[in-house]
C-alpha cells in the first residue's frame, strides 16, 4: 500500500470545506433549495476512509453526501450544478443535495431515508459475492463501504443489515460517523448504547476511531477494508463533530455557540494543518496558497452551475422507467 | 395444449428463467427447507443448488434491500415475500428505493427485480387476509402485475423477470390450484396490456387476479339468464391500459368493477374515475364496484364468507347496474 499523501488529503479536505461554505452562501441566496446537510467538521472521516478504497470498491452513503462524493473524486462542477437543479448535475437536477451519485465511480448514491441504504449496501455486497462464486467472475473482489450517522443505528433496518451481512460473510465496511447528534437529539438521548460500534459487536469485529484524525482514519479504514475483502464485514465508528447545523436551515436550539466553539479545537483541518507544519511538510504561506487555489476553483464551480441550463420541462417525464412505456 | 395449475405455470416460468440466466436467483422466507410456503418453487433446491435459491431470515426489509442492491449491481433477483401482509414491512425498500432509484439519480441505476407476493384469505383473520394492490399501483416507478389465469401467470412472470424495472407480482392463494391451458414453450405476456376475455353488449365487467375466475363464472350464469356481459382482465394495474375497457364500455355503456380489495380508495376507484373522465359521453348507468366489505377480516367462517366478494356479488352488481340503481359504499 502506498504511503498516505497527507498534503493531498489536506487539499481535498480544504476543497470539501470550501465547497460546503459555498453551498451555504448559495443557499442563502436561494440558488440552492430544499434540505442542505453540510459536512463541515467531518472532512477527515470521508477523506481518510474513502482513501482506503480502490477503484473497484463501492460506496453507498446517506443524504450528508457532499464530502463523500468529493473524496471519491466526483467533479465539483456537476455536484454544484445538481444543487442548483440544473441539467448538467449528476442527477440531471432530479435528485438534489441528498442524492449525489456517479455510477462510473461506483458511488451508488446518497439516500435520504435514515438507515435504509444500509440494506442496499448489503445487497450490493451480496451481488459481488454472487458474481464471484456463482457467475465465476474471478475479478469481483470489490468491497462496499457504507456511511451513515449515529442516529441511523436505532431502527430495525440497521440490525437487519449488520445481521445479514454477517450471516452471508459479505465484503462490507459499515462506517458510522458519530457526530453526537441525530438532527437535534443528542447521542445519549437517542440511544442506550452510546458506543455505537458495540451495537454491531455480536455480528462482526469493529472499533471506535478518531474520525478527526485523517491519518488514524486512513490506517483503520485500510484495516477494515482489508478485513472485509478477505474475511467479511467490519464496523468502524468514527468519532467526529458537525460544526454547522443539521441542515442549512437549522437554528440549532439544542446547543450554544460556546458549545460549538469548544469543539473547534477538534477541527480536522486545523489539526492536520498543524501536523503538516510541525513535520515541515507545509508552511503558512503554502497553506494560504492552497486556500487561494481552492477558492479560485470554487468560483469556477459556482459559475458553471449558474450558467448551466435548468432541465427542460420534458425531463419531468423521463427516467421514471428505464424504457419508456 | 397442456392443462396445468396457476402454481405450475408460475413454476415453469421461474424454472425457465433460472435455467436460461444465471443472474436470476430466488430469495425468500421458507423457499428452501420448507419447500416454499405455497409450493411454487418446490424442488428448486435440487434443481438449481443452494446459491440460486436461498432461505431468508424473517426480515422483510432486509431481504428486499438485499434484492434491490443486487439488482442495481446487475443481478436479476426474484424475491418471494410469503404474503402481501408481510411485504408491507418492506414498503420503505420498495417505495422509497426500488421505485425511485432510476429517476432520482438521473437514470444512472436500474432496478430489475421481481417481488412475488400472494393475497388471500381462509379463516386467517385480520392481519393475514388483506390486499395492498393499490399501495403499489399508486407508485410511479413500479410496475404491478396481477395475473388471473394460468396462461397469464406464466407469460407475465417471464415478462416480469426480463423487465428492466421493478415489478410487483401479486398472486393469490385462492387460485394457485385453478387450471388452464398453458403452452409448454416459452412465451411472454406483455406488461401493461389489458385483455378482453369475453365480448358482450349489455355491461362491461372489469377485474383482475383472483376475481377473474369469479367473473368468468358470473358471466356464464348471466349468459344463461340472457344477459350478455363483456369481461376485461386488466392483468396489469400499473401501467394501466384502459383502452380495452373503454372500447367495450363504449358499446355497453355500463360497467361493474370487480376487485378483491376494500372498495374505497382502491384500484377499482381509479377504474371508475377513468370511466367517468374518459368515457363520460358513453355512461348510461351508475358504475358499481365489488370488493371486500370495509371491515377488518373476521375469523368466523360465516362472517368471512359474508364480507368477501365472489361470483354472486358480481352477478348482483350487474343486475343493479342494469336496473339503474345507485351504489352506496358502506364504511361503518
Ligand atoms: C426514516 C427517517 N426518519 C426521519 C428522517 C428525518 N431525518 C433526517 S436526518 C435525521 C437525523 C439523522 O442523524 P444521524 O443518523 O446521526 O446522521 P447525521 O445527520 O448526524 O449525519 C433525521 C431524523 C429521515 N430522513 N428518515
Ligand atoms: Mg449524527
Amino acid at each position: 500500500m502506498e504511503k498516505q499523501d497527507l498534503l493531498a488529503d489536506y487539499r481535498t479536505m480544504v476543497l470539501i470545506r470550501s465547497f460546503e461554505e459555498h453551498c451555504q452562501q448559495q443557499y442563502t441566496r436561494a440558488r440552492i433549495g430544499g434540505f442542505l446537510h453540510l459536512y463541515v467538521g467531518q472532512e477527515a472521516v470521508a477523506v481518510g476512509a474513502i482513501g482506503a478504497l480502490k477503484a473497484q470498491d463501492h460506496l453507498v452513503t446517506h443524504y450528508r453526501d457532499h464530502g463523500h462524493a468529493l473524496a471519491r473524486g466526483l467533479e465539483p462542477k456537476p455536484l454544484m450544478a445538481e444543487l442548483f437543479g440544473r441539467s448538467t448535475g449528476t442527477g440531471k437536477g432530479k435528485g438534489g443535495s441528498m442524492h449525489f451519485a456517479d455510477k462510473n465511480k461506483n458511488f451508488w448514491g446518497g439516500y435520504a431515508i435514515v438507515g435504509a441504504h444500509l440494506l442496499l449496501a448489503m445487497g450490493i455486497a451480496y451481488s459481488i459475492k454472487y458474481k464471484r462464486e456463482v457467475l465465476g467472475e474471478a475479478d469481483q473482489d470489490g468491497v462496499v463501504m457504507c456511511f451513515f450517522g449515529d442516529g441511523a443505528t436505532n431502527g430495525g433496518e440497521f440490525y437487519e443489515a449488520v445481521s445479514m451481512a454477517a450471516l452471508y460473510k459479505l465484503p462490507i465496511v459499515f462506517l458510522c460517523e458519530n457526530n453526537e447528534f441525530a438532527m437535534g437529539t443528542p447521542l445519549s438521548v437517542h440511544t442506550s448504547v452510546t458506543e455505537i460500534h458495540k451495537k454491531a459487536s455480536p455480528f462482526m469485529p469493529g472499533e471506535r476511531v478518531n474520525g478527526n484524525d485523517v491519518e488514524e482514519m486512513r490506517a483503520r479504514a485500510l484495516h477494515a477494508v482489508n478485513h472485509a475483502r478477505t474475511e467479511g464485514p467490519y464496523f468502524l465508528e468514527a468519532m467526529t463533530y458537525r460544526l454547522r447545523g443539521h441542515s442549512a436551515a437549522d437554528p440549532q436550539m439544542y446547543r450554544t455557540r460556546d458549545d460549538i466553539n469548544a469543539r473547534r479545537s477538534g477541527d480536522p483541518i486545523a489539526l492536520l494543518k498543524q501536523k503538516l507544519i510541525d513535520q515541515n511538510l507545509l508552511t503558512e504561506k503554502q497553506a494560504k496558497q492552497i486556500d487561494k487555489e481552492v477558492e479560485k476553483e470554487m468560483d469556477a464551480v459556482v459559475q458553471f452551475a449558474e450558467e448551466s441550463p435548468a432541465p427542460d420541462l420534458s425531463e419531468a417525464w423521463t427516467e421514471i422507467y428505464s424504457k419508456p412505456l | 395444449m397442456p392443462v396445468i395449475t396457476y402454481s405450475e405455470a408460475l413454476r415453469q416460468a421461474l424454472r425457465e428463467a433460472m435455467t436460461n440466466d444465471p443472474r436470476v436467483f430466488i430469495i425468500g422466507e421458507d423457499v428452501v427447507h420448507y419447500d416454499s410456503a405455497y409450493g411454487v418453487t418446490k424442488g428448486f433446491l435440487k434443481e438449481f443448488g443452494p446459491e440460486r435459491i436461498k432461505d431468508m431470515p424473517i426480515a422483510e426489509a432486509g431481504y428486499a434491500g438485499l434484492g434491490i442492491g443486487a439488482a442495481m449491481n446487475g443481478l436479476r433477483p426474484v424475491v418471494e415475500m410469503m404474503t402481501t401482509n408481510f411485504a408491507i414491512l418492506a414498503l420503505d425498500m420498495i417505495i422509497n428505493h426500488a421505485a425511485k432509484l432510476h429517476y432520482m439519480f438521473g437514470g444512472q441505476f436500474t432496478c430489475p427485480i421481481v417481488f412475488r407476493m400472494p393475497n388471500g384469505y381462509g379463516q386467517l383473520s385480520a392481519t393475514h387476509s388483506q390486499a395492498f394492490d393499490n399501495y403499489y399501483a399508486y407508485m410511479p416507478g413500479l410496475k404491478v402485475v396481477v395475473p388471473g389465469t394460468p396462461y397469464d401467470a406464466k407469460g407475465l412472470m417471464k415478462a416480469a423477470i426480463e423487465d428492466p424495472d421493478p415489478v410487483i407480482f401479486i398472486e393469490h392463494t385462492g387460485i394457485y390450484n385453478i387450471k388452464g391451458e398453458v403452452p409448454e414453450e416459452s412465451y411472454t405476456v406483455p406488461i401493461g396490456k389489458s385483455n378482453l376475455l369475453r365480448d358482450g353488449k349489455d355491461v362491461t365487467i372489469v377485474g383482475y387476479g383472483r376475481m377473474i375466475p369469479y367473473c368468468q363464472q358470473a358471466v356464464e350464469t348471466l349468459a344463461s339468464e340472457g344477459i350478455d356481459a363483456a369481461l376485461v382482465d386488466l392483468r396489469t394495474i400499473r401501467p394501466l391500459d384502459m383502452e380495452p375497457v373503454l372500447e367495450s364500455f363504449r358499446k355497453t355503456n355500463r360497467a361493474v368493477i370487480a376487485t378483491e380489495e376494500w372498495t374505497s380508495v382502491g384500484v377499482g376507484s381509479e377504474i371508475a374515475a377513468r370511466l367517468y373522465t374518459e368515457g363520460f359521453d358513453h355512461l348510461d348507468a351508475p358504475i358499481w364496484r365489488v370488493g371486500f366489505d370495509e371491515v377488518p377480516m373476521p375469523y368466523a367462517k360465516n362472517l368471512e364468507a359474508h364480507v368477501v366478494p365472489n361470483a354472486d356479488s358480481v352477478i348482483q352488481a350487474v343486475k343493479n347496474v342494469l336496473a339503474g340503481k345507485t351504489q352506496k359504499i358502506r364504511q361503518q
